[in-house]
């Protein structure tokens, strides 16, 4: 039997990176075929060059056999290739039928095909057990619902290939179940699906097979009964992982943080936060997990200044913080940095960067009023001198301060980021997805610099959706779900079950 | 009050709306498209000057209307590559376009006409005006006659197919295919390029309609209410267009209403003039003139918070993975 | 080492080549249609620049419009930093004038001029300011855009001076529609005593006082921390606010200065030329402004070279239409929609190529 796809010798550039060099492996029918590497390995490139976003610079692309040149992604659907992508690519005010029509609406007036293309997805609900409502508004939807939306689309449209990519980022242990029994239903009808994922568990739950890339390259091709965990990950990454990084043994100080009873509705009175109570002390990493999406980020937005709580309280070192008596939150993140509290953000590019300003530049972000002098002017020697201090001991690379910070990698980004708020000495540090977007290499890096501040004596928050990044670093874990904390256990209780558990909604009873 | 007429302000508001009806829905289609269209002053004054020189060479309106079609259509393909295919900032296309027809139209219209910059009354070569049947019949009933004769009846061709429009224009947005890849291009490009909808040619589309549509507003102005091209004679009704789209939070029907505002009280502003009212007395006509503006403003202030623009609208769709 | 292909154009080629690149374009479509217009376009040209920068009086013209022009720039330029396009110009220009003129209409009998002309600036700078306070204001905390509201605000301007001028202003007795003439301490002194060379022009200290406002502008922009702020939020305006700008004070701020820049374009144009506030004085001005703003890409050295580019093309563009009827001034309004679009809506447009020509010589 003919694989399904196969990649020979595929190569991709952009400008002077090379995102896939001479890529081959095959992909069998019916199977389930999973494609791991750590983030710029090349895996997304590939699979968009399959779904003809990207054309390859060279090489051949088969499909049942035939050697296909796929230039659009109209192509790509005709050939019953269909992918859904890690970030949804839905109309959020359209309706799931509305959204299943678009570009396959059958002809000029859509009313003709309306009740037809209903009829057909509730078919199609009920064989896959997908449980979605076709004239349900998107925005209505939870994400799990929404992945399933987006599964629909491409068995409406007779995807023979399923590919996902990173599916599991924003689902539930109990989600993430549920489509791996629908990836299942799948499989046993002959489809056959590829699954992009850096998450080792789900490759070894789900996959036949498994193909490791690694700098653009294929690094390993193994049948995933064949194989463990720990030969993955080494092959992900070129060498042994490390074991545990060193850490001072825990020896807590007086409490830095107390956050009392936080409540935040949204304007459209969604509750996002409630009875939030937490509290971290002065050398002691405290984090916060959970799938994405509840609560922790806007948490941190309130922590960091950047958002009013609606109610509740939060004290720092015993005082409390200033959110009374305004109508927003306009300037607050300065007079936070003031008191002692530095913020490395969930989203480097959108928050903590502005990435047409250098990396010298990038360094006194949030910090100008400490570099001037008294004519309002940057003190430009004093800056260039910690900068320079700044980017050797971090090692960031490449080590020059003019250059335009957008054009470093994520990596040395957030290294900067990381550098600029420590070197402030802040008493309380928040730390929202700390290695999301970085390489291997730099992620332990980072892990090494938050053990060192807390062994110096900062009071550490990090929220992180990474549990293997969690078990790590935290001295305490804290859960959060739909909004609300549904459980607290220190570290030496680490159980991912558990863990998974209440990140899913079940309280501690 | 005296001296107000309330029947002329009602016929007065339907005459005056159709310029602003043609060009916000215009707009309409560009925008939920996911392009600012600040270009539509520019748009209006171009077919206003060259609706109103072909229209007086030829002797024959419809020629002049078609002409003006084409010259709009021109500068909005202009505005699709600026905006689309060099993914250049919309705001600056929009008023380059509007500052340079502003100067384009006086020259060519000195050149031709050699009269100021404008061109020579259209006399005859008007469009007539049109009457429906059975006008004669009901003239003589008191309120009927009215409603047959002035309300429905007796207009411009061109401002029937304004009203026409807006049923025509609310069915291709919401149950046609074009207008199904419309709202998707405008609110998540992103979705619409996956399912392979080609944005860049959904929005050039979306363009070509918005120049085919402006372009009536600006015949309007020149053949239907003045009878000649006045250089700048659009006067910000294209900014007036945006705002009433503001205010109809891009919906069709919503849309018009805000036109009709806006023309409601062009008309009582006509009327205003020299007359004594209480408290304020005779308001002068340089006053009145800004009426118009200064609703728009508080148009703007009031309903911005809570207008829900097309969530991609004025950046330029580039295909990230 | 092998050389490695650049996937950037360097500072150079993005700071001149560009711009220079989108300036012919414009012009070019310009001569085009001056073509069509039946004249010939290098005749044209030759009128221009023999007007404008060759006759040393056009000089003095071409240097005293580009006096105005610069603080058109600037206050187009400075909102644009903030990531706002401040289109009201002309009107925040237009009512700057009527501050300055109620300081003269009161003061000019009783203050010598070293005390009249800069109450008079003050005046200017403060209802410039005062007029681009509410499209600030809307747009900082009512998200309303600001390009719609500063454009609006123009058409009420005009309205509002309309009035005031013939209601308030106008002498008894007189047709034209102005104020009354100023008296000589309200008049700006002249550069033609201490350089003759200039002959009988308008060009005033309101020349080097915009440089001195360019100079300003440089060193605030870019070396302050105000300026890096005004910079980030026009960036990045989500990590201006994570970096504790207070965004809704900077848009004011950012508008209320911009306005006050216009203001002061009236200066010039008034206390420089026909020491009377006209109708429709500025003709133009502020929408030149944007221009400019887009041309010289908002850098002082920039703003300076365009306000002088369209100094002469205005000086020029007088004398070319005196000569040539078929090339009214009005022709010069759509050559500067030419410039708008090609510098700044379509300023990437020999981008690649130019980038296809840097790789091919450094192969070589």
């Amino acid at each position: 039997m003919q694989p399904a796809v196969e990649f020979r010798n595929i190569s991709k550039a952009f400008g002077p990176v090379q995102a896939n060099a001479d890529v081959s492996f095959t992909i069998a029918k019916g199977s389930i075929h999973g494609v791991i590497g750590e983030n710029g390995a090349g895996k997304s490139t590939l699979m968009s060059i399959l779904y003809g976003y990207y054309h390859a610079d060279s090489g051949q692309l088969l499909i049942d056999g035939q050697a296909r040149n796929i230039r659009t992604s109209q192509e790509a659907i005709d050939l019953g290739i269909g992918m859904v992508h890690q970030h949804f690519m839905l109309v959020e005010n359209m309706t799931v039928l509305d959204n299943v029509m678009l570009g396959a609406e059958g002809g000029f007036k859509l009313a003709a095909q309306r009740k037809d293309v209903e009829n057909k997805l509730r078919d199609i609900c009920t064989r896959y057990r997908l449980d979605v409502d076709p004239l349900a508004t998107i925005h209505d939807l939870s994400v799990g619902a929404q992945q399933r939306v987006e599964i629909l689309k491409q068995i409406y449209r007779s995807a023979n290939i399923l590919i996902l990519d990173e599916p599991t980022a924003v689902l539930t242990a109990q989600e993430t179940a549920s489509l791996f029994e629908i990836l299942r239903l799948f499989k046993d009808q002959g489809k056959t699906i590829i699954l992009i994922t850096h998450k080792l568990g789900e490759i070894m739950d789900i996959t036949d097979q498994v193909t490791v890339m690694r700098a653009g390259r294929v690094a390993g091709a193994v049948t995933t009964s064949e194989t463990s965990k720990e030969q993955l990950a080494s092959m992900m990454v070129g060498r042994p992982i490390e074991g545990n990084l060193p850490r001072q043994p825990f020896n807590p100080g007086a409490p830095v943080l107390k956050v009392s009873n936080l409540q935040l509705q949204d304007a459209s009175k969604v509750q996002l936060l409630a009875d939030i109570n937490l509290s971290v002390r002065a050398g002691e990493i405290v984090a916060l997990a959970g799938v994405s999406g509840n609560g922790q980020s806007e948490l941190m937005e309130i922590l960091a200044g950047m958002r009013l709580p609606t109610s509740g309280q939060v004290e720092l070192e015993g005082k409390a913080l200033p959110y009374t008596g305004r109508s927003n939150a306009d300037g607050l993140p300065s007079t936070f940095r003031q008191l002692g509290i530095g913020h490395v953000p969930e989203d480097r590019l959108r928050d903590g960067v502005i990435k047409d300003y250098s990396v010298m530049q990038n360094t006194v972000f949030g910090y100008e009023s400490r570099v001037k002098n008294r004519w309002g002017l940057f003190d430009f020697d004093a800056i260039a001198k910690r900068c320079a201090h700044l980017l050797q001991a971090f090692d960031v690379r490449p080590n020059n301060p003019d250059l335009r910070i957008g054009l470093l990698s994520g990596g040395n980004q957030q290294k900067v980021v990381i550098a600029r708020e420590v070197s402030a000495q802040p008493k309380l540090m928040l730390v929202g997805q700390p290695t999301r977007g970085v390489d291997i290499g730099t992620i332990e890096a980072i892990h090494t610099q938050l053990l060192r501040l807390r062994d110096e004596g900062v009071a550490i928050l990090l929220v992180s959706t990474e549990l293997e990044e969690v078990r790590a670093l935290a001295d305490r874990i804290v859960v959060m779900s739909g909004g609300r904390v549904t459980g607290e256990l220190p570290i030496d209780e680490f159980d991912t079950t558990r863990i998974g558990l209440l990140m899913g909604g079940m309280h501690k009873s | 009050m005296e001296g107000f007429d309330i029947a002329n302000i009602v016929v007065s508001t339907i005459r005056n709306a159709p310029v602003l009806m043609f060009a916000a829905l215009a707009g309409l289609f560009a925008e939920r498209s996911g392009v600012v269209d600040i270009g539509l002053e520019g748009k209006i004054l171009a077919s206003a000057f060259v609706s109103a020189a072909v229209g007086y060479t030829t002797q024959n309106p419809w020629l002049g209307i078609a002409a003006g079609i084409a010259v709009s259509v021109a500068l909005a393909m202009v505005q699709a590559f600026v905006s689309i295919t060099q993914k250049g900032n919309q705001l600056v296309a929009g008023i380059a376009i509007n500052i340079a027809m502003s100067g384009l139209t006086f020259v060519v219209a000195q050149y031709i006409f050699q009269q100021g910059g404008r061109t020579p009354d259209l006399g005859a070569a008007r469009l007539a005006s049109v009457t429906l049947p059975g006008a004669e019949l009901v003239a003589g009933v008191p309120v009927l006659g009215w409603i047959w004769n002035s309300l429905l009846g007796g207009h411009s061709p061109l401002v029937y197919l304004a009203f026409i429009l807006l049923p025509v224009v609310h069915w291709v947005v919401y149950h046609s295919r074009f207008g199904l890849r419309l709202r998707a291009c405008g609110e998540n490009p992103h979705a619409a390029d996956a399912a392979g909808v080609s944005v860049e040619r959904t929005r050039y589309l979306a363009m070509l309609v918005a120049g085919v549509l402006c372009s009536f507003s600006g015949a309007y102005l020149s053949i239907v209410q003045s009878g000649f091209f006045l250089r700048d004679m659009s006067a910000g009704a294209g900014y007036l267009a945006l705002t009433a789209l503001v205010f109809g939070n891009w919906r069709p029907l919503q849309t018009v209403l805000g036109c009709l505002m806006f023309g409601f009280f062009s008309a009582v502003q006509i009327q205003i003039e020299g007359v004594d009212l209480p408290v304020v007395g005779r308001i002068p006509g340089s006053l009145i003139q800004m009426i118009p503006y200064v609703v728009t403003v508080i148009v703007l202030a009031g309903l911005m918070a809570k207008s829900v623009a097309p969530k991609a609208v004025g950046k330029p769709f580039v295909k990230s993975r | 080492m092998k050389q490695m292909k650049t996937t950037e154009l360097p500072r150079w080629a993005t700071g001149i080549v560009l711009p220079l690149l989108n300036l012919l374009s414009a012009l070019l479509v310009a001569a085009l249609v001056i073509h069509l217009l039946g004249e010939s376009p290098v005749e044209s040209m030759k009128i221009l620049v023999d007007s404008a920068v060759i006759n040393p009086e056009g000089l003095g013209y071409t240097l005293f419009y580009a006096s105005t022009f610069v603080f058109t720039g600037l206050a187009v330029s400075i909102a644009m930093k903030a990531g706002l396009f401040n289109i009201g110009a002309e009107g925040q220009m237009y009512f700057g004038g009527l501050g300055l003129t109620l300081a003269v209409l009161a003061f000019d009998a009783s203050l010598s001029p070293w005390l009249m002309i800069p109450l008079a600036m003050l005046g200017a700078a403060v209802f410039g300011a005062l007029w681009a306070f509410l499209p600030g204001y809307l747009q900082a905390k009512r998200g309303s855009h600001v390009v719609v509201t500063t454009i609006m605000f123009n058409f009420i301007a005009a309205s509002l001076m309309n009035f005031i001028i013939v209601k308030y202003l106008l002498p008894e007795g007189e047709q034209n529609p102005a104020s009354r003439v100023f008296a000589e301490s309200a008049a700006l002194p002249t550069l033609n005593t201490w350089f003759p060379f200039f002959g009988d022009t308008p060009l005033n200290i309101g020349f080097p006082i915009a440089i001195i406002a360019l100079v300003i502008y440089g060193v605030v922009v870019s070396r302050s921390t105000w300026g890096y702020q005004l910079r980030a939020t026009g960036l990045n305006q989500h990590a201006a606010h994570y970096a504790g700008v207070r965004i809704s004070r900077m848009i004011i701020v950012a508008m209320l200065i911009s306005g006050a820049l216009a203001g002061l374009a009236s200066v010039n144009s008034i206390m420089g030329s026909t020491h009377y506030l006209s109708l429709n004085f500025p003709a133009g001005a502020g929408f030149i402004g944007i221009a400019i703003a887009l041309m010289g890409r908002q850098h002082p050295v920039g703003i300076f070279l365009s306000s002088v580019l369209f100094g002469a093309l205005i000086q020029g563009g007088f004398d070319l239409s005196l000569e040539k009827p078929n090339i009214p001034v009005e022709t010069f309004i759509f050559i500067q929609g030419l410039i708008i679009l090609f510098c700044g809506a379509m300023e990437n447009l020999y981008g690649p190529a130019l980038l296809k020509l840097i790789n091919a010589t450094r192969k070589g």
